[in-house]
């Protein structure tokens, strides 16, 4: 059945979905690698739709009642820990927010890619966060330790929340595993080491400076890597504004290279 | 043995408490291993929406805010449960620990100089907030507090900060082993040595030896089943694991804090930030029923007293129907889109994704809802536990014990940073001091032991299913040891969830995949929230006064006479349930009196301070209290309230 036509059962049988739940169907990726018996595969199962049932729901209801090792990764499932990333009908997105409703009858799920999988569902998004993290060095680079006697340094509020902007990013690996260059390249910091360099960038608290930033962005595996499919604009679960991001990102880096910066 | 790790100090638990702790430590030239269950920025820490309490004092309705105020809200708040000297450690750090966020990162949303609107008690009012002040950190109005003190990063305040701490954490190059647990202390009676774990990826035990072990877990509202704001996470492990140990005792378990913005049915959290920045809860017939219920506070009482009279406008009929059961509305429209996209941003965020609500168009359906665990490992105020050295709790974990019976909102998220400073300077300290090493046959014996008890599950006979006993315990929890308690209800709790453990015993697994099987993971965790399950139901019949967040309706008041105290449960190695105990709260400075709101039936104290201060050195020191650097009594400013309590009035 074609993508097309499965949408077109899923709007007819919204329909009549009032008086009769639909019986989802599941074709979920298999793969246990800490057992050898164990091959990859798709397998099938059916459960039967509720109200609001969403991925989270759906999921441990499959581990409950039929499928006790189905690996899969949910810690708050109201999306702001980014735990629960995962292709759905070969999107990425967040599985808990996720309303089974929005979907075909037919539900395709796989883990997402570029990351090492755990197993089934579950990939370790945790390990390649923090080796982007320590390779961009995302922490203020302070200037002056910490004065427990001092009041705060002042800072505007429109900037605090631009900062919060791109703080916002929840680490959920959806823009990576949607991203074309980070899928053939390693180094490519992708975007959500981009969009963390802007962070800490447009950050006065932190004291690296143009040349600081430079090497790291001015590259392939930094801003001008990106080829512009923008497929993580598209699918970021947060809405973060990866476009300006990278705008701001070439303008600074432009800049260093012919200002010469601090 | 597979995996046989030595640290100097081992952090069970990444989120806020956890790993500002052991940012202390590694400052401090130790070395640290961090477990976690979950890539550390996925801790539930990162879900605290709305604020993070410390008095800066800094935008005008919080002129006059000082620690000292912060200390009587806190007390007040807690109802009298609180330690006060803790309190009072807490409300003089806070400052500081919100001002160390904002140097490591944390965009606090900030003071906006000129005329900005607010609305306070249903009315919009128009502030001057002078130039002076712009640019500082800006506070908002919360429960249970004299002045507007909570600060804030939006409504993604948690997030902000866990993200700020853990970039210290990779800055200092600490280690974390995240999709590990921990399922067992490793001690000898006496001490402990570190903890017997189980890899996540490979289902693989292993076990790490430390001179000093922190138990940073977080709460366990999942004993509540899916009635509970909190992560899936939060199956209190590190309260279960010390409470294994037979000498560790628990603190105030029946001391339960429902939240009361849960949103219906799902449990998600929205913060009271939405009722600060001036949101109304209304009944089926539209009326703030709060107004004439609390003129002084009105929706911004504590949270206790808040869920109490959510439940009775429910139970008096005055709910709204739905096909879940009843609710009540939070009414945000008046508080516009502009508003609700920045400062609340992530409430908005949550009622488009899970409600399909435009919260300035909509109604939003919400009902008291499980949420923080004010009980758990009982700890002096060093964060050293009662009853075993060398192991220390912070953070929701722990009860330290400052919140007493009912926490207030935004206080939780500054005890994470300023019990991890405290704590953390702490056990660097006692490493100092203490050359101990575990004998090795020790390791041998805990691993066993626990290698034993996974194979004791994969080898049993077809039996029922851990899910359903689960959901059975969730049921029980939620409905007999929910908002109101009585004596009958607590009896048959107690009764029933004896049969659960039972019937746990004859449970079996479906799967017996190798690897990181999910399911016995779930089994294992399950032993152990059973456990504090049940300790919380004893602990709940046992009590009987009203205090708090325990709120008895067979007995309304609050006994400072009988119960001016804190249960401390052990349970003791194959007995088949836990020994209640019980401590003075602390030293007392603040007098037990009136709240200020939530008005109920007190019955008075009738030994005098002095006489009640006189017995708690010893007193708690026969509970297994260990001596702390400072002596008790140390940091309490004797009568500094008495100033304050004239500026909180104002």
């Amino acid at each position: 059945m074609s993508e097309t036509s499965a949408e077109q059962v899923a709007s007819t049988e919204a329909l009549v979905a009032e008086r009769k739940p639909r019986r989802l169907k599941f074709r979920i990726f298999r793969y246990n690698p800490q057992d050898p018996n164990s091959e990859p595969r798709m397998q099938e199962y059916r459960l039967e739709e509720t109200p609001f049932m969403t991925l989270f729901i759906a999921l441990n209801r499959l581990r409950e009642e039929q499928e006790a090792d189905l690996q899969f990764d949910f810690a708050c499932r109201s999306a702001v820990c980014g735990s629960c990333g995962m292709l759905v009908n070969g999107r990425p997105t967040l599985a808990c927010k996720t309303l089974t409703s929005d979907l075909p009858r037919v539900i395709h799920l796989h883990p997402l890619p570029s990351f090492q999988l755990v197993g089934d569902l579950s990939v370790d998004t945790g390990s390649w966060f923090r080796g982007m993290s320590e390779r961009v060095q995302a922490w203020v680079h302070e200037r002056a330790p910490f004065d427990p006697e001092a009041q705060e340094e002042r800072m505007d509020d429109e900037l605090a929340q631009a900062i919060y902007e791109s703080d916002r990013c929840i680490e959920c690996g959806c823009c990576v595993a949607a991203c074309g260059v980070a899928a053939t390249n390693d180094e490519f910091v992708a975007p959500a080491g981009m969009n963390r360099i802007a962070r800490f960038m447009m950050d006065p608290r932190d004291g690296r400076g143009r040349r600081d930033w430079f090497d790291v962005i001015s590259s392939d595996e930094g801003v001008f890597g990106c080829i512009g499919l923008m497929a993580c604009q598209d699918v970021c679960p947060k809405e973060l504004p990866l476009l300006e991001v990278y705008a701001y990102l070439r303008r600074k880096a432009l800049g260093g290279w012919f200002l010469g910066g601090k | 043995m597979s995996d046989l790790q030595r640290t100097d100090v081992l952090v069970i638990g990444a989120g806020l408490a956890g790993e500002r702790c052991a940012m202390e430590v590694a400052a401090s030239g130790r070395e640290c291993v961090i477990l976690s269950l979950v890539p550390p920025r996925r801790s539930h820490s990162c879900a605290a929406q709305g604020g993070m309490q410390a008095a800066l004092g800094n935008c005008v309705k919080a002129e006059g805010d000082s620690p000292d105020v912060h200390f009587l809200d806190t007390v007040r708040g807690s109802d009298w449960g609180a330690d006060q000297e803790v309190a009072r450690i807490f409300a003089d750090n806070a400052p500081i620990a919100v001002r160390e966020l904002a140097h490591f990162g944390v965009p606090w949303t900030r003071v906006r100089a000129g005329t900005n609107h607010y609305f306070i008690k249903g009315e919009q009012v128009a502030i001057e907030e002078p130039k002076e002040k712009a640019g500082l950190i800006m506070h908002r109005d919360f429960g249970g507090t004299a002045k507007w003190r909570a600060c804030y990063a939006a409504a993604g305040t948690g997030h902000a900060a866990l993200y700020a701490i853990d970039s210290e954490v990779i800055r200092l190059g600490i280690t974390v082993r995240d999709r590990m647990e921990a399922i067992a202390l490793i001690h000898d009676g006496e001490r402990c040595h570190g903890a017997v774990t189980r890899c996540l990826r490979t289902g693989r035990l292993g076990a790490i030896l430390a001179r000093a072990t922190v138990i940073a877990t977080g709460g366990h509202g999942r004993i509540y089943g899916k009635y509970t704001t909190n992560a899936t996470i939060n199956e209190g492990a590190g309260a279960a694991i010390a409470l294994a140990t037979g000498r560790v005792p628990l603190g105030n378990m029946e001391a339960v804090q429902f939240h009361p913005t849960g949103l219906w049915p799902s449990g998600i959290l929205v913060t009271e930030g939405c009722r600060g920045d001036g949101g109304y809860l209304l009944n089926s017939a539209g009326e703030r029923f709060l107004v004439a219920l609390e003129p002084e506070k009105q929706e911004l009482a504590s949270r206790d007293v808040v869920s109490r009279h959510m439940m009775n406008e429910i139970r008096e009929g005055r709910g709204v129907d739905s096909p879940n059961g009843p609710h009540l509305w939070l009414d945000l429209r008046h508080l516009g889109e502009a508003h609700l996209t920045t400062r609340l941003r992530e409430v908005y965020e949550i009622c488009r994704d899970f409600l399909g609500v435009e919260p300035w168009n909509e109604l939003v359906p919400v009902r008291p809802t499980q949420h923080y665990s004010m009980g758990g490992m009982r700890v002096n105020k060093d964060g050293e536990a009662y009853g075993m050295s060398g192991l220390y709790a912070v953070g929701e974990a722990a009860c330290w014990d400052m919140h007493g019976f009912n926490r207030l909102g935004g206080n939780s998220l500054a005890e994470t940073l300023v019990a991890g400073r405290v704590v953390g300077r702490r056990i660097a300290d006692a490493l100092e001091r203490t050359a101990t090493s575990a004998d090795i046959a020790l390791v041998d014996q805990a691993v066993e032991g626990q290698t034993r008890r996974l194979r004791s599950w994969a080898d049993r006979p077809e039996g029922g299913s851990v899910y359903e006993i689960r959901d059975a315990m969730a049921e029980i929890m939620m409905n007999r040891l929910g908002v109101f308690r009585t004596g009958d209800e607590l009896d048959s709790a107690v009764a029933d969830l004896r049969v659960l453990r039972e019937r746990l015993r004859d449970a079996s697994l479906r799967s017996t995949s190798p690897g990181p099987n999910p399911e016995i993971g779930f089994a294992i965790r399950l032993e152990g929230m059973l456990d504090l399950a049940l300790v919380t139901a004893e602990g709940a019949r046992a009590r009987t006064e009203s205090r708090g967040a325990h709120s008895r309706l067979d007995y309304p008041a609050r006994d400072d006479e009988r119960w001016l105290n804190r249960t401390l449960a052990r349970w003791p190695v194959d007995a088949d349930g836990p020994v209640l105990d019980y401590e003075p709260v602390g030293l007392l400075d603040l007098p037990p009196g009136e709240r200020g709101y939530g008005h109920a039936k007190r019955v008075e104290m009738e030994m005098s301070l002095e006489d009640y201060n006189a017995v708690v050195e010893a007193a708690q020191r026969e509970q297994g209290r260990l001596a702390s650097a400072e002596a008790i009594g140390s940091q309490l400013r004797e009568g500094a309230w008495r100033a304050a309590e004239d500026g909180s009035k104002a």
